[in-house]
């Protein structure tokens, strides 16, 4: 199926988020959608697939001009789209998901629901069985089972929202092996990232958006080579030269941030035992691995939200032995979620609220101060906002940045969950530095990310899940891209294996 | 949870307040032609009704002063709603919050009939604040920790607190010689709080009222106990992980909204009712749910919004005897009010 859109228009209050873009993507072939966060590719995507109503200009399917004013519709029209958080019901079965989120024309009796999931996903290579409760599936999963339905909703053209957000490279290979099959098949396939590597792994064209238009002379072919993709999406003037800064070792001194003797600990159906970890201040710490292989567990008893079981955990020192989050926060520990408006911050609060919120003591609200305080924040971690904004109108990079402004500068150890989930290069890249000021400080900075480019840019350390074990701490400069990607897959990772074992029971 | 959202307050939004008079002026014109509608549905001419609902209540000095006492606990009601509305929590626990306070109060009366009236009245009130914040504190232990909504949770309490009122009334603190479900034996006058003249106002009632409304204002405005509630009220996880307590500010939330209750419910005893009666919290706490449900829980809104519900309901008392319609045609424009109020905003809020 061909799609072409043409002079397609959208604006929200004064912000054109689409500005007269003109596309053509051919049938049979993967098409890259790339721009940085706010380029307009959600909203070119929404527009597809019927999520939005353009205010002017036209969508042609097959050259034929299409009204799609919601997703139904454009479903009907052949036209389906992947959320990056797959929407689905966790207390039913994947094929009662599937019958509840199909029209009654695509997949009429139950019986022809479950062959129809058992053809597409065997001919897709997906480890789908219609009898998997939906809480049991990875991200991955419920990925594959949106893919499987619309499909079976008769969709000619697949459009997919970052697909590889949250889930493993071995998900994300057999994504990518499903998505060439698709186009071979003759369908459609839109791809849109703001990863290079995956776009240049699997697309035939790509087009580059940026502040709602579309750049240069619009679609080109891939191969095209990294340097000009960057160029164009964060136009002539950027810098993009890899940030290697050659990672400092821990040269601290000082007491250990984390010292871990013996520690077990349980979260879900996932036991780690036996953990035996020192982690150094100053230092940057890079928790890698399939998503779920234990990693949350290291996290959360790092910073208090989950007690061992067994064994010993010191705080710079102090045993924490029955000590809660709060007392952690104490000590020093900060923790950045990932989720930020969800575990991070109050949305609708503003900036001067949060630091009132931080202000140590006093009954009565100094608000003065605390507006002095965002001030500084503002200016000194360049955060796009006015001290009156609200945290939900600031754009995630900023919001990213607003959370790491209201980090203490007593903190000793930070703990960060995908600390740039979500943002463009550019964002990702400001925040890193910030995190790498705190650990010059002297502050210990573990994160875990899926992201394996992130892991070799910044840690001093990487510490490899595999199936829920823990290696050693393997310093980075003995670390290639290779030897690291085959840990994660548990290739020769017996000799790395430090005592830890977790099982998932 | 999407009405959760429309009870969180607005206070630090001044820039959307040209939109706040629009909403405010379509619920009202909204409401109006409801209630017209319904009023020429059972007959009854609508520009009397209005002028008996907006200005029935001014035609007397005991009709004020009805008012007065009916705004009185209200307004308290409405103080301590906002506080669990900042905090998130829909409390309808509070008409039996006020019973218990009511009942709470009647213990000292009953026990120390002998001490000078100025100290009973104190005991008496610290009593109904004391029985009040009892009472929602169960409401605060059900949900945190048994995680039972505090909706349920408080519909329960009711219950029992009707319950346990109709039990002392019908039981061990009957009427001599005659068991009356209308109330308990009366108290003796010299307990009564006093009033201003012939008229049925005791100063005392609207006086702290107003007072503790000021505290509220305060509280919610300018302290950091009242933003931490509103952050608890708005994600407690994220306040939590900023080092909020927030299991424990949902607790104080309650603990003082039925503090507050219960004094309402002192007010009821010592000023209007001056007996315990099953049905002693007259419905005064549902109404205090409206009057915040339509000013999201802005303190600065409670005052007018809690006297105009006041006047609507004295003035639609007149209804039957000088229309033959029934006066719960306050409640119609009442809720009619909250229903459209959250409408327009709920339209606005889509756009």
């Amino acid at each position: 199926m061909e799609v072409s859109v043409h002079n397609l228009t959208k604006t929200f209050g004064t912000l054109r988020a689409n500005d007269r873009i003109s596309l053509h993507f051919a049938g049979g072939q993967i098409h890259g959608v790339l721009g940085e966060n706010g380029a307009g590719k959600s909203t070119l995507m929404k527009l597809l697939s019927g999520f939005l109503r353009p205010d002017g200009g036209e969508i042609l399917l097959d050259s034929t001009p299409v009204a799609l004013g919601e997703p139904g519709a454009a479903l009907r029209a052949g036209v389906g789209m992947v959320h990056q958080e797959p929407l689905d019901v966790p207390g039913f079965s994947a094929l009662e998901n599937l019958l509840c989120a199909a029209p009654r024309w695509a997949l009429p009796t139950r019986i022809e629901a479950r062959n129809t999931l058992i053809v597409l996903a065997g001919r897709l290579g997906f480890s789908i069985a219609p009898d998997d409760p939906i809480s049991a599936l990875t991200v991955g999963q419920r990925q594959q089972l949106e893919i499987i339905r619309l499909l079976a909703c008769g969709a000619r053209t697949l459009i997919l929202d970052e697909p590889t957000t949250g889930i493993s490279a071995a998900q994300a290979r057999s994504l990518f092996a499903a998505l060439r099959r698709l186009a071979a098949e003759g369908n459609t396939v839109l791809f849109v990232s703001h990863k290079l590597d995956e776009v240049a792994a699997i697309c035939n064209t790509v087009s580059v958006l940026r502040a709602g238009q579309v750049v240069g002379e619009g679609q080109v072919p891939m191969p095209q080579p990294q340097e000009r993709l960057l160029n164009m999406m964060f136009g002539g003037g950027a810098d993009h030269t890899n940030p290697v800064e050659t990672p400092r070792r821990g040269v601290s001194t000082t007491v250990p941030a984390w010292q871990i003797e013996g520690v077990s600990a349980r979260d879900g159906n996932m036991v780690l035992a036996g953990l035996d970890l020192t982690i150094p201040a100053g230092a940057v710490v890079g928790l890698a691995g399939l998503e779920g292989s234990g990693q949350q567990i290291l996290l959360r008893l790092l910073c208090g939200q989950l007690r061992p079981s067994a064994g010993r955990l010191r705080l710079a020192g102090v045993d924490m032995a029955g000590a809660t989050s709060a007392t952690f926060r104490q000590g020093g520990v900060e923790y950045l979620p990932a989720d930020r408006l969800v575990k991070g911050l109050v949305g609708p609060l503003t900036l001067a609220e949060h630091f009132a919120l931080l202000q140590p003591g006093g009954a009565i609200i100094n608000r003065h101060g605390a507006e002095v305080k965002a001030r500084a924040a503002i200016t000194g971690y360049n955060i796009k906002a006015t001290p009156d904004s609200p945290i939900l109108a600031l754009s995630g990079g900023n919001q990213q940045r607003a959370m790491l402004a209201m980090i203490p500068d007593n903190t000793r150890a930070l703990v960060c969950e995908q600390p740039t989930r979500g943002l463009d290069v550019a964002s990702a890249r400001a925040i890193w530095g910030r995190l790498m000021a705190r650990r010059d400080a002297g502050c210990a900075v573990v994160f875990a990310t899926a992201d394996l480019d992130e892991i070799l840019d910044y840690s001093d350390y990487v510490l490899v899940f595999f199936a829920g074990r823990v290696s050693q701490m393997l310093p980075r400069a003995e670390l290639s891209a290779y030897r690291l990607a085959e840990l994660i897959g548990g290739v020769g990772f017996d000799a790395v294996n430090g005592r830890a074992k977790a099982n998932p029971q | 949870m999407i009405a959760r959202d429309h009870a969180t307050p607005t206070i630090s939004e001044g820039h959307t307040r040209r939109s706040a008079l629009l909403i405010a002026a379509l619920a009202l014109v909204g409401a109006l032609i409801f209630t017209s509608l319904v009023l020429l549905s059972s007959n009854v001419p609508p520009l009397a009704a209005y002028n008996l609902i907006f200005l029935g209540t001014f035609s007397t000095p005991t009709r004020i002063s009805d008012m007065v006492m009916l705004a009185s606990p209200l307004l308290l009601c409405s103080c301590g709603l906002t506080l669990t509305f900042a905090a998130g929590l829909y409390n309808l626990g509070i008409e039996g919050q006020m019973a218990l306070g009511a009942v709470a109060a009647m213990i000292p009366l009953r026990l120390l009939p002998n001490l000078p009236p100025p100290l009973l009245w104190v005991l008496a009130f610290a009593c109904g604040a004391a029985g009040g914040a009892m009472w929602a504190l169960l409401v605060a232990g059900l949900r945190i920790r048994l995680q039972v909504n505090e909706i349920f949770a408080g519909l329960g309490l009711n219950f029992l607190a009707s319950g346990i009122a109709l039990y002392l009334v019908l039981g061990p603190w009957r009427r001599i010689g005659r068991a009356s479900s209308s109330g308990t034996e009366p108290l003796p006058t010299d307990v009564w709080l006093p009033t201003f003249g012939t008229l049925r106002v005791a100063p005392a009632a609207p006086v702290i009222a107003l007072i503790i409304l000021v505290l509220i204002w305060f509280a919610v405005t300018r302290t950091r106990w009242g933003l931490e509630l509103r952050a608890v009220g708005l994600n407690p996880q994220a306040a939590g992980r900023m080092g909020i307590p927030a299991t424990r500010r949902l607790a104080e939330s309650l603990a003082a909204c039925g503090a507050l209750a219960g004094i309402a419910g002192a007010i009821q005893v010592l000023a209007v009712f001056h007996q315990l009666i099953p049905s002693i919290s007259s419905g005064i706490g549902l109404l205090a749910l409206l009057v915040v449900l339509l000013i999201q829980a802005n303190p600065a809104w409670v005052l007018p919004i809690a006297a105009a519900f006041a006047i609507f309901t004295t003035g639609s008392l007149q209804m039957s005897v000088a229309l033959g319609a029934d006066s719960s045609i306050a409640g119609v424009l009442q809720g009619a009010l909250v229903l459209f109020a959250l409408l327009a905003r709920g339209l606005s809020g889509r756009r």
